[in-house]
């Protein structure tokens, strides 16, 4: 049982630095600003999960919820961050348009 | 009797959405809504510094579950600095803006002035990264309000750079949950020991938040941001959200990651600060025009800030400790009135003038007597003259670098000194450059008292009167 566990949140979180590690490092590569944004949500992605696969305790005992208030109220965040830059984007295509 | 605490949060939040309600009345009520919450702030302050650590848990849920609010000394003396620079700058805008910018500066700023009472007063890892995400928020769509290419280029790179020191600094707080399975500051503190999760979490956390200071090399984003918003704006940029992030840098450095600290962190933090502190005031000297020296003297001055992190270290507990750490607490404080004094003072210069090229200042000491007097006030302040409280910190951190004899942080600053009063007086001499006399004193009341209040008390206020701070961060940490 504890095998389990173990293996399924080594799995989980393991991935999850995979996503973080992966975003960071296209999120410092890449200028355009689409490809910039897309990393940082890679990124917030692989913490969400690794804060779910901390919250797995096994399959017969239910998640705990502390991380998962986390996740939400963090995914609240990422999309308000994530619109304010697109406004911002999408401003100065604006302005880039005329010349 | 209504708890002080909860209303220096709710208060600006309330306000931000009544200005959003009735933009028409956005000016009035957003003044009004700056007057209370002020009035919250230091009554909290005042609170922490008669009775001591005051605690309120919101609807009665305790830890490890609930939202809780703590001010102890060390929170209470950047509240108090922070709520009274933001009064000022509120007063300030209230003349500056015209009514269709005012609609979308009030909102969003005094959702910032709630973010940042709830940052000082926060007690949980994850409720400092929901401030730390709002201030992050509201700040890069503040510096944007001008809406030139410029600012929101340059803003745009500061939100995007925030958002990646929030993603380090909520990695680092999953970490600790996942290791303690506690997110509350005074339990983490109890359950925290050295290995590598402790490290790991601590690099990522004080990685994120030294992001968000600006301190060198990651200040990039810092000069173009800060240059190109709307003067209060800029003076609340530099002034206090640069200052939150260091408080949080110290508040886990002191209370959280104590017991796993070792001096080549220590050092580090120290190295880049000393970096700072000459290539800031370095970059400050050759700025062309006066909002950007301003920029740059902030990068040096958070590098002083930093550079108590070896000392500090190296420093024994007891009193000279104690010392150290009012001194450091006393230079930001400084910094924080000094700056938001300048950048006022500076956005009006910029107003009047057209412009705010430091080679054509010319003739302002004439036509600005009092704008020009505070950035002479706040000047003083930032070189670290005597009264100023800059001096008396830096007199003390130069004293235990001696004591330490750790001679090579006494270099940097004074190098970082020379070259902050070089910046200083480039400014003044061009702005004294001509004969005929003053007209009038006050051009403008509302908009230069305030940035000459802030000069006043970064001068004389804080550096003759610096006791109470001691007083006030004796009220016990964390936990």
């Amino acid at each position: 049982m504890t095998d389990q566990l173990l293996y399924a949140q080594l799995l989980y979180g393991g991935s999850g630095i995979i996503l973080v590690l992966l975003g960071l490092w296209s999120f410092l590569v890449h200028a355009p600003l689409l490809r910039k944004l897309i990393a940082i949500n890679v990124m917030g992605a692989g913490v969400f999960l690794i804060l779910v696969a901390i919250a797995y305790r096994g399959i017969d005992t239910p998640p705990d919820p502390i991380p998962h208030a986390l996740v939400l109220t963090g995914i609240v965040v990422a999309v308000s961050a994530t619109a304010l830059a697109l406004a911002f984007g999408k401003r100065l295509d604006q302005d880039a348009e005329p010349e | 009797m209504i708890d002080a605490l909860p209303l220096s949060v709710t208060l600006p939040l309330l306000g931000a959405l009544a200005v959003t309600v009735s933009p028409a009345h956005a000016r009035g009520l957003g003044l009004l809504a700056a007057v209370l919450t002020a009035a919250s702030g230091v009554a909290v302050t005042a609170a922490v510094w008669s009775d001591g650590v005051l605690r309120a848990d919101l609807g009665g849920w305790g830890v490890p579950l609930g939202i809780a609010l703590e001010a102890d000394g060390l929170s209470a003396a950047f509240l108090a600095m922070a709520n009274v620079v933001a009064l000022a700058i509120s007063v300030y805008a209230g003349g500056y803006f015209k009514q269709e910018t005012a609609q979308h500066f009030w909102p969003l700023w005094l959702l910032l002035w709630s973010a940042l009472n709830g940052l000082f007063l926060a007690t949980d890892l994850f409720n400092l990264y929901v401030t730390l995400e709002l201030l992050g928020l509201s700040a890069a769509a503040l510096g944007a309000l001008t809406g030139t290419r410029e600012a929101v280029a340059a803003n745009l790179r500061y939100l995007l750079v925030g958002l990646l020191g929030s993603m380090s600094y909520l990695l680092g707080v999953a970490l600790v949950y996942a290791a303690y399975g506690v997110l509350d500051i005074g339990l983490v503190a109890e359950a925290i020991a050295p290995g590598p999760v402790a490290w790991t979490a601590m690099a990522l956390m004080i990685g994120g938040l030294i992001l968000k200071a600006a301190l060198f090399p990651m200040h990039f984003w810092l000069p173009p941001a800060h240059a190109n918003a709307p003067a209060p704006v800029s003076a609340a940029l530099s002034a206090l959200v640069c200052k939150a992030a260091f408080y949080l840098v110290l508040r886990l450095w002191l209370d959280v990651f104590a017991p796993v600290l070792n001096e080549a962190a220590a050092n580090l933090l120290g190295m880049l600060g000393a970096a700072a502190v000459v290539w800031g005031s370095w970059r400050a000297l050759r700025a062309e025009r006066l909002k950007l020296l301003a920029a740059y003297s902030t990068v040096a001055q958070v590098g002083y800030l930093f550079i108590a992190f070896p000392l500090l270290a190296a420093t024994p507990p007891g009193l000279a400790r104690d010392n150290l750490l009012a001194a450091v607490v006393l230079l930001a404080l400084t910094h924080g009135f000094a700056k938001a004094g300048f950048f006022l003072a500076a956005g009006m210069v910029q107003k009047t003038a057209g412009h705010d090229r430091i080679d054509d200042l010319g003739g302002a000491a004439q036509a600005l007597p009092a704008a020009t007097f505070a950035i002479g006030l706040a000047g003083v302040a930032l070189i670290g003259l005597p009264p100023s409280g800059t001096f008396l910190a830096k007199w003390m951190m130069l004293e235990q670098a001696m004591i330490l004899g750790h001679w090579w942080w006494l270099v940097v600053m004074m190098i970082g000194t020379l070259l902050a009063a070089a910046y200083i007086f480039r400014v003044l001499s061009r702005a004294f450059n001509r004969e005929p006399a003053p007209y009038r004193f006050v051009n403008d009341a509302r908009t230069e008292l305030p940035a000459l209040l802030l000069g006043l008390i970064a001068t004389f206020g804080l550096g003759i009167a610096a006791q109470p701070l001691w007083v006030l961060l004796e009220q016990g940490g964390f936990g």
